[in-house]
């Protein structure tokens, strides 16, 4: 049993049944992270290449370390470092790193679709780290991982995600992936953050972040980018912080077991408070962790099914 | 030189009516239309045989981009004036976003010659409203008047500047030449790459909102209004703009308006179809359902007098990147008619008379072409023959057109030009050049 495409590309075209597929080989998984010598031979001679066109640290590092604990061979490439920046396109410079003997590119890119792009132009697998403003589904499944393994399930449960959701490429992932493992999403931003209904979901949006974080399960803070108040998109980030950022206070409006959880890199003292970033219910470090274990599932999955 | 086309049916888009009959040309001209006109033919005349056939009064593109000069790896006015007449088009106008833009008499009269060594379509060249498309100095409206140009627009680029396009108005005014709108606020459009809705929130792609294109429209009438001017918009897309004109209209504003096959035939939903093909990007870009379905009642009903295509060919270079960085834009000339016969009339959304008017007199009336766009006597021997039965398969590499950035790709379609006359002279046959 496998996946059913040679890409990682978005949750909204992935079926439930692969969701589960990964999310389970990363429950089995997920051990090999804590061993004293973190290595298995899956992937021994497959070659990895992680190509980041925005900078990123625990995305590109997760992706790496999860190869590398398989017995992948890694290679990373910064858009900065790379022929790119003589003017080579995104389509001649797969093609390189294909002729080379990638089995798999990782690619994270600012322009939404270009994992789809670049996906269409190479045989190799390729996953999507994250393009542009649309999905990171890696994000996604790990968020999904790290819900069900504190609530047991995902189905039923009230996530509400606050924040930047308009520009947020992971609050997309976790919108398909939570609604179609039955789970009910909220959404919360000020009205200029918030994007249009879109189809084939149905997820309210609240301008009022106590509306939405009421009797939450889970409640899950996007990273504010800075330059959304520097487009005009808000007067000021204290505003913002004023309005919406989670603290002690609006996280008591939801359930008194609810999960707080943050994709990274924080802001602290912007959208979310300190006290409750480092409190009892942040799962934030955890995620890192399941992080891995996501991307160890999805390599050996893509790659390395056959080879054991 | 004389031709007679034989036994076909004669669509006439003035009386609005379609009958069996001939039509005979001589020296350039129509001298008989109609029942048994074959008759009277001179002697030695060129016969062709059009049982079957539509004919209609020859196809008028009003809004084409022939790249030339500048970018001719896209096109030029050679192979533009090929893929128009196989496409059915005998006559084309020509948008003056070139390199240099057609900003002044010169590159109008070059624009000109290049057409007529090309030998095919009739070619009209719009110059440009603004020096260099910069839209802060009005152009030379008078000298390309003179030279030829039968419009002006900045294409490409809105008039941003108010007072600007006031003056532009009033100096139009003095040659009865309209003005052609490219209708975008760029404040509201910015960086957008696709119509804002539920497909741009799904794609996380930034959309444009109808407003962008409305609410440029709306001003444009007004201007249109206090100085007597007249406008024509390109491209219109959305319901919004469709109020706006009928609006316009209403209060009597000298205003008429574009509609792209594209534009009545595809939403928003195909940019997420087709996995962010960036053959569906495109300004203005693919409307919601709803807009179509306003676009086609428009074309229905009269709101909309013109159906042109846009055509926009650019390079595989310019199109196979990331999204983001796509050029705008889409071919038109040989997809235009068989996807309007097909999506169109075939489906009985609108009739064949209104579809032909809205390719012919609607046209020819707002480019002031006293003499094309009609099937009567004294009229241009310009002629288009439509076989609506021909099934066929789009395939842009068989294209006359140096591009191939078409969202028809694939597409079965009925009906295409069997045959293009211009100027009395059979030029297109069965999709093959032959002149």
């Amino acid at each position: 049993m496998g996946l059913r495409s040679k890409d990682i590309l978005a949750l909204q075209e992935m079926t439930w049944e692969d969701m589960q597929l990964i999310l389970d080989t990363a429950d089995s998984l997920r051990e090999i992270i804590s061993r004293p010598i973190k290595k298995v031979p899956t992937l021994r001679g497959k070659t990895i290449v992680t190509f980041f066109h925005e900078p990123s640290t625990r995305t590109r590092t997760s992706f790496e370390v999860a190869a590398k604990y398989m017995s992948a061979d890694t290679t990373s490439i910064t858009a900065s470092t790379s022929a790119l920046t003589k003017g080579e396109t995104l389509k001649d410079t797969a093609y390189s790193l294909v002729a080379m003997g990638a089995d798999c590119l990782i690619m994270r890119h600012g322009v939404s679709g270009s994992c789809h792009f670049l996906a269409r132009q190479v045989n190799a697998s390729v996953i999507n780290a994250g393009d542009g403003t649309h999905e990171h589904p890696t994000q996604g499944l790990l968020d999904m991982m790290t819900i069900r393994r504190h609530k047991g399930r995902l189905a039923g449960l009230k996530v509400a995600i606050v924040g930047d959701v308009l520009h947020s490429r992971v609050a997309r992932s976790n919108i398909w992936g939570l609604t179609q493992a039955g789970a009910e999403v909220v959404l919360a931003g000020p009205a200029t953050l918030l994007p249009e209904p879109m189809p084939g979901v149905t997820v309210p949006a609240y301008t009022s972040v106590e509306d939405a974080v009421k009797d939450a399960d889970v409640v899950y803070v996007l990273r504010l980018q800075r330059e959304r108040q520097a487009k005009g998109l808000l007067p000021s980030l204290a505003e913002y912080a004023r309005n919406y950022s989670i603290n002690r206070a609006r996280l008591g409006l939801a359930k008194p077991d609810a999960l707080l959880m943050h994709p990274g890199p924080m802001n602290r003292g912007v959208e979310i408070s300190s006290e409750v970033a480092d409190g009892e219910r942040s799962l934030i470090i955890e995620q890192v962790t399941n992080g891995v274990a996501v991307r160890m599932a999805i390599l050996y999955l893509l790659l390395g099914g056959a080879a054991e | 030189m004389s031709l007679v086309i034989k036994g076909g049916k004669l669509v006439d888009p003035e009386a609005g009516t379609i009958s069996a009959g001939d039509v005979v040309c001589r020296d350039g001209r129509i001298v008989a239309a109609g029942p048994d006109a074959a008759a009277g033919a001179p002697a030695g005349a060129e016969v062709f045989e059009a049982a079957g056939l539509f004919v209609t009064p020859g196809l008028i593109d009003m809004h084409v981009h022939l790249r030339e000069p500048g970018f001719e790896y896209k096109e030029d006015v050679a192979s533009g004036s090929r893929a128009a007449v196989v496409g059915g088009f005998t006559t084309i106008a020509c948008m003056p976003n070139t390199a240099p833009v057609i900003d002044q008499a010169a590159l109008v009269r070059s624009v000109l010659e290049m057409a007529a060594r090309a030998g095919l379509a009739n070619v009209l060249p719009i110059g440009s409203i603004s020096k260099g498309l910069a839209g802060v100095e009005l152009a030379e409206l008078g000298g390309m008047f003179a030279a030829g140009a039968v419009g002006f627009s900045d294409d490409g680029k809105p008039v941003m500047n108010s007072e600007l396009m006031r003056t532009a108005l009033q100096y139009a005014k003095m040659y009865n030449v309209p003005l052609i709108t490219h209708s975008e606020d760029m404040h509201l459009a910015a960086d957008g790459q696709m119509h804002l809705g539920a497909w741009s929130a799904l794609l996380g792609l930034r959309g444009i909102p109808g407003v962008a294109e409305a609410g440029m429209i709306a001003r444009d009438c007004m201007l249109a209004e206090l100085t007597g001017g007249r406008v024509h918009v390109a491209h219109v897309s959305t319901e919004l703009s469709l109020s706006i004109l009928k609006w316009a209209k209403g209060r009597g504003i000298a205003v008429t308006s574009e509609v792209t096959p594209h534009h009545l035939t595809l939403t928003d939903e195909e940019v997420s179809r087709t996995s962010y093909d960036t053959n569906t990007k495109m300004n203005p870009p693919l409307r919601s359902a709803a807009d179509v379905a306003a676009l086609k009642e428009g074309l229905r009903d009269g709101l909309i007098e013109v159906i042109a295509s846009d055509h926009a060919p650019h390079s595989l270079d310019d199109k196979d990147v990331e999204f983001n960085f796509a050029a705008n834009g889409i071919i038109g000339l040989e997809a235009s008619l068989p996807v309007l016969l097909t999506k169109l009339v075939a489906t009985g959304d609108v009739d064949l008379l209104t579809v032909v008017k809205a390719l012919t007199l609607g046209p020819a009336k707002v480019l002031g072409l006293a003499s094309k766009g009609r099937l009567g006597v004294g009229m241009d021997a310009d002629l288009t023959l439509i076989d609506l039965d021909a099934s066929w398969t789009i395939d842009p590499r068989r294209f006359e057109s140096k591009s191939r950035n078409t969202p028809f790709v694939g597409w079965e379609v009925q009906g295409r030009a069997a045959a293009t006359v211009v100027g009395g002279r059979v030029v297109q046959r069965e999709g093959r050049i032959c002149v």
